[in-house]
């Protein structure tokens, strides 16, 4: 229990003095509270259309409003967050976990593994994710479901993860401490992952965060062109109907200044936490030259 | 007399050969080295930087591959050998390296590098039998187990993490340590503290002591025997009372006097005969302090000195010592001194 | 009687930490005469090199200069102003720090690097006759004329540290402060290079100031030596007498541990730790390591004291002696 507690207590000091990595996990969670709390509190059954009268302003019964489709903004707010946020962290962590499966091989193995491994990468980097999803979205139409779109942009965010991961574990590796870990018995693996994840856990983290961020504008972008999932609400679904109905012309402010705000606050909010990890990782290197 | 660990004749090249014969590098050439089994033995290796010190170590260790010649312990070559004669290798020969920072996982409390070898080579039953066994290997160093455990490594000074490094490897009870400038990189007052508990292990457990250093006064108080190392080959070795006391070989001699004696009253001597290096070109043929050396001949320009015998116990690689008996290199290993 | 070159009067270094203030330099006095080699011996955490920074006036925050003088021919450096102490710095006090060779720019030529020493902190070489300077300097730390337009990389250890005490050197300052100026290189090199500082020191007619860990350096280098313990100077004396007989008990202890030539005997270390800085012990800062401690060690602070001619020590031992 100790153990647990120290290392929290660890995980504490991270945030100690650091107003952007504070501001910025606020942010987010904030974000999370509105669509957790607003799941609860808002029934979902209110985001569909002809759900509630159209085309109605801000008002105590609907305090987002409602759309040219009647559906209920505030409930389309709360779960467009949640799902914007879903398919963000989840696309994030599945090509973080990807690019650092694939870094560490690449990294420490080297050899033709390596070589296969940033070729792959190399090749891929130079192709625009938001062109291939287009493509694929147009040629497939009404496959876009959310788990599909999670994984299509997980497959082509691995590649800057594993570049990243890749340099720190090739200069990592010849460090003294792996020599002696290996002296000391331990096989390869358990050098990766007791001696070199470790120390590569600030780095995992700002890489999600870039990562994540990557998926979400992917998203967002999708959607913004109208091939996101049309039964589902998403933030950035609300923008196109908003843009396709002229909201802007009709003077509609609560439909489209909403998704804008929250995607704002959202970007916001990953950019503070990985400012905020970045002042970790140098002052942590800062510490060793005693 | 069979050895332990020994490099016959290993010559070391590193660079390109391939296509374009581009620049290569003879780290050590013609190195012959022998640790006996029979009885613990403290060996120095005394080099300046440049002289091929690192790559030795490293060839005995197996990270490295000879390009001539062999590196065997046991009399098998390390190279050829089986996983579980690597294991034993890896068991029976520990490392002392010279940064005391560097060799510690930040992430962890110094704890890990001495529960990582217990529990990986299987040395406790349980877990209590473990901490018993550390916290006796601090105490032997002169450790409070109270005072080391639990802490992490920047919060110790550089002399205490290196003892802990000696405690880590009597752990293991090895037959052999190679100690790679153990105590440069601390303060002098803490040095003799660490030479000391390292003689002590060898007394103790029987450990045979390789000591790498370019410090020559620490080396002669350690070592029963003494290799000097110049631009990768072997110039002196024998008994360390001989080699630095009454040393032959112009490189040693240069290397003894420029040492700074902590007495006043005996100052440096400015010696012009010594030409004072520029950048250094490596020599290509020949003896390779023939640059600078104040002797030089014509023979020392063509051909590389063999092993000439000067005593009982020291051989020198030097034509000025020519009319004694020549030691073919693989003979060198008589010359080491054994101990009463 | 001489005046002294240099003056340190009650000098007091801190850093300014979380958790309060970390006496790097604590109250150090001592002086430097015309053409004296003097060495400030300490080992790591007593404050040598901080005490080198400070003297040049480079102490950053969050360190500070918290009291004291330091006199340069009587002028208190202390109190000039960053324009002022720019024209002092290379031209009348000059430093090679520790580590000094890796600070190198690699890619600028030697020639270069010498000529942006003499531009920053003089103007009165015209830029006419800096090349010829530069020549000269070289010569002088026996460097061959080509090295002046190699880069860093390409010259060996030994060299680079010669060109740093060419830049030391490159305005004939009074005092010439070198910090661990030898401890990377090989002990073949550092004879040389140890031998030029000398030569350079005479001809130039300077002082200087030998900050280090090497006792067998100070002892084959310095005229006088002064001993630093956790930021305080626990003896100063003639290098002779301090080696043959010294003083406080750390000396003592210090020497006794120095590996010799002379036979084979048993290590013997100094038991114990270096005090924390942050929290020092009260009273004399040696007194949890010192054989000798008294009741009186761990009450009173001592002061460095003459007792006898030209032999300074902040002991108990020493208060009641009356030579």
């Amino acid at each position: 229990m100790n153990a647990l507690r120290e290392r929290l207590w660890g995980v504490a000091a991270y945030f100690r003095g650091n107003t952007k990595l504070l501001s910025g996990v606020s942010l987010i969670l904030a974000l999370v509270l509105f669509w957790l709390i607003g799941s609860l509190v808002v029934s979902p059954a209110r985001s569909a259309p002809i759900a509630s009268l159209p085309s109605q302003p801000p008002s105590w019964q609907y305090p987002l409003g409602t759309d040219t489709h009647g559906r209920d903004l505030l409930a389309v707010m709360m779960m467009g967050t949640g799902f914007t946020l879903r398919i963000g962290f989840v696309a994030g962590a599945i090509g973080l976990g990807i690019g650092t499966i694939l870094g560490f091989l690449s990294g420490y193995y080297g050899g033709l593994l390596d070589t296969v491994i940033k070729w792959t990468g190399d090749v891929l980097l130079t192709i625009p994710i938001l062109a291939v999803l287009v493509v694929v979205a147009a040629m497939l139409p009404g496959t876009m479901s959310l788990n599909f779109m999670t994984l299509l942009v997980a497959s082509l965010s691995w590649m800057l993860p594993t570049r990243a991961i890749r340099a720190q574990v090739l200069s990592m590796r010849e460090q003294a401490y792996v020599q002696v870990a290996r002296l000391s018995g331990m096989n390869h693996l358990e050098v990766i992952v007791k001696e070199l994840m470790p120390n590569l856990l600030p780095y995992l983290a700002a890489s999600f965060v870039v990562t994540s961020a990557g998926a979400v504008l992917a998203l967002i972008g999708l959607e913004f062109l109208g091939l996101g999932p049309q039964d589902i609400p998403t933030l950035g679904m609300t923008i196109y109907w908003a843009t396709s109905y002229a909201a802007i012309l009709r003077g509609m402010w609560w439909w489209w200044a909403p998704p804008a705000v929250i995607i704002a606050a959202l970007f916001v909010g990953l950019f503070l936490v990985s400012a905020g990890l970045d002042e970790i990782v140098n002052p942590k290197l800062k510490r060793r030259g005693i | 007399m069979t050895a332990l660990l020994e490099a016959r004749n290993v010559t070391k090249v590193f660079g390109s050969g391939g296509l374009f014969k581009r620049k290569e590098t003879v780290a050590l050439e013609n190195v012959t080295l022998l640790i006996r089994g029979s009885q613990p033995s403290i060996t120095g290796v005394v080099g300046e930087s440049g002289s091929g010190k690192t790559t030795l170590v490293r060839l005995l260790l197996g990270l490295l591959s000879p390009t001539e010649g062999e590196v065997l312990y046991k009399g098998r070559d390390l190279q050829k050998m089986s996983r579980d004669e690597r294991l034993e290798f890896q068991r029976e020969v520990q490392v002392i390296f010279q940064d005391p920072f560097e060799v510690y996982n930040p992430f962890y409390k110094v704890d890990h590098v001495l529960t990582t070898p217990v529990t990986k080579f299987h040395l406790a039953r349980s877990k209590s039998e473990a901490q018993e066994l550390i916290e006796h290997a601090l105490e032997m160093i002169g450790l409070r187990p109270e005072e080391t455990l639990g802490r992490y490594p920047h919060q110790m000074s550089g002399g205490q993490r290196q003892r802990v490094m000696v405690a880590r490897a009597s752990l293991l009870r090895p037959r052999i340590i190679l100690a790679d400038e153990p105590v440069s990189m601390v303060d002098a007052s803490l040095r003799a503290t660490i030479l000391e508990s390292l003689r002590k292990l060898s007394q103790e457990f029987g450990t045979s002591l390789l000591y790498i250093t370019h410090d020559v006064t620490t080396a002669y108080q350690v070592s029963d025997s003494i290799i000097v190392i110049y631009q990768g080959s072997v110039v002196e070795t024998g008994d360390a009372e001989l080699v630095i006391k009454n040393p032959q070989h112009p490189y040693t001699r240069l290397l003894v006097a420029s040492i700074p004696l902590s007495d006043p009253d005996r100052k440096w001597v400015q010696d012009e005969t010594f030409v004072v290096d520029q950048t250094s070109i490596k020599v290509e043929h020949g003896c390779k302090f023939v640059n600078r050396c104040p002797f030089a001949m014509s023979v020392c320009h063509k051909n590389l000195p063999p092993f000439f015998q000067t005593d009982r116990h020291r051989v020198a690689r030097c034509y000025l010592y020519k009319d004694g008996p020549k030691i073919p290199s693989f003979e060198i290993g008589n010359v080491f001194v054994k101990k009463e | 009687m001489k005046a002294e070159v240099l003056q340190v009067q009650n000098l007091r270094v801190y850093y300014q930490t979380a958790v309060g203030a970390l006496k790097a330099v604590d109250d150090v006095t001592f002086s430097l005469k015309p053409r004296e080699r003097f060495g400030l011996a300490g080992e790591s955490g007593s404050g040598k090199s901080t005490l080198a920074l400070a003297l040049m006036c480079l102490i950053k925050p969050p360190g500070y200069i918290e009291g004291g003088q330091v006199l340069l021919d009587g002028v208190d450096l202390i109190k000039f102003s960053e324009d002022e102490m720019r024209k002092v710095r290379l031209a009348q006090i000059a430093l090679v720090p520790q580590g000094a060779m890796n600070t190198l720019n690699p890619v600028v030529r030697i020639k270069g690097q010498i000529i942006d020493g003499i531009v920053d902190h003089s103007n009165k070489i015209p830029r006419s006759a800096l090349e010829e300077r530069v020549h000269e300097l070289l010569k002088r730390v026996e460097l061959e004329p080509e090295v002046v337009n190699m880069f860093p990389h390409e010259l060996s250890g030994g060299m680079k540290q010669r060109v740093c005490l060419a830049i030391a050197i490159s305005l004939s300052p009074r005092v010439i402060i070198a910090d661990e100026l030898t401890s990377a290189l090989d002990v073949v090199v550092q004879r040389q290079v140890m031998l030029t500082l000398g030569q350079l020191q005479e001809n130039l007619g300077a002082s200087v100031l030998l900050v280090g860990h090497d006792m067998g350096l100070m002892a084959q280098f310095v005229d006088r030596i002064g001993m630093l313990y956790a930021g305080k100077l626990v003896e100063v004396g003639p290098v002779r007498e301090v080696f043959k007989e010294s003083l406080h008990p750390y000396t003592q202890l210090l020497i006794a541990c120095l590996p010799s030539l002379e036979g084979k005997r048993r290590f013997k270390g100094i038991p114990g730790l270096p005090p924390l800085l942050l929290n020092p012990p009260s009273g004399c800062v040696f007194h949890t390591r010192c054989p000798q401690a008294m009741s009186r060690c761990s009450l009173e602070v001592p002061s460095l004291k003459e007792v006898r001619p030209e032999r300074r020590v902040a002991c108990h031992l020493y208060t009641e002696d009356k030579r």
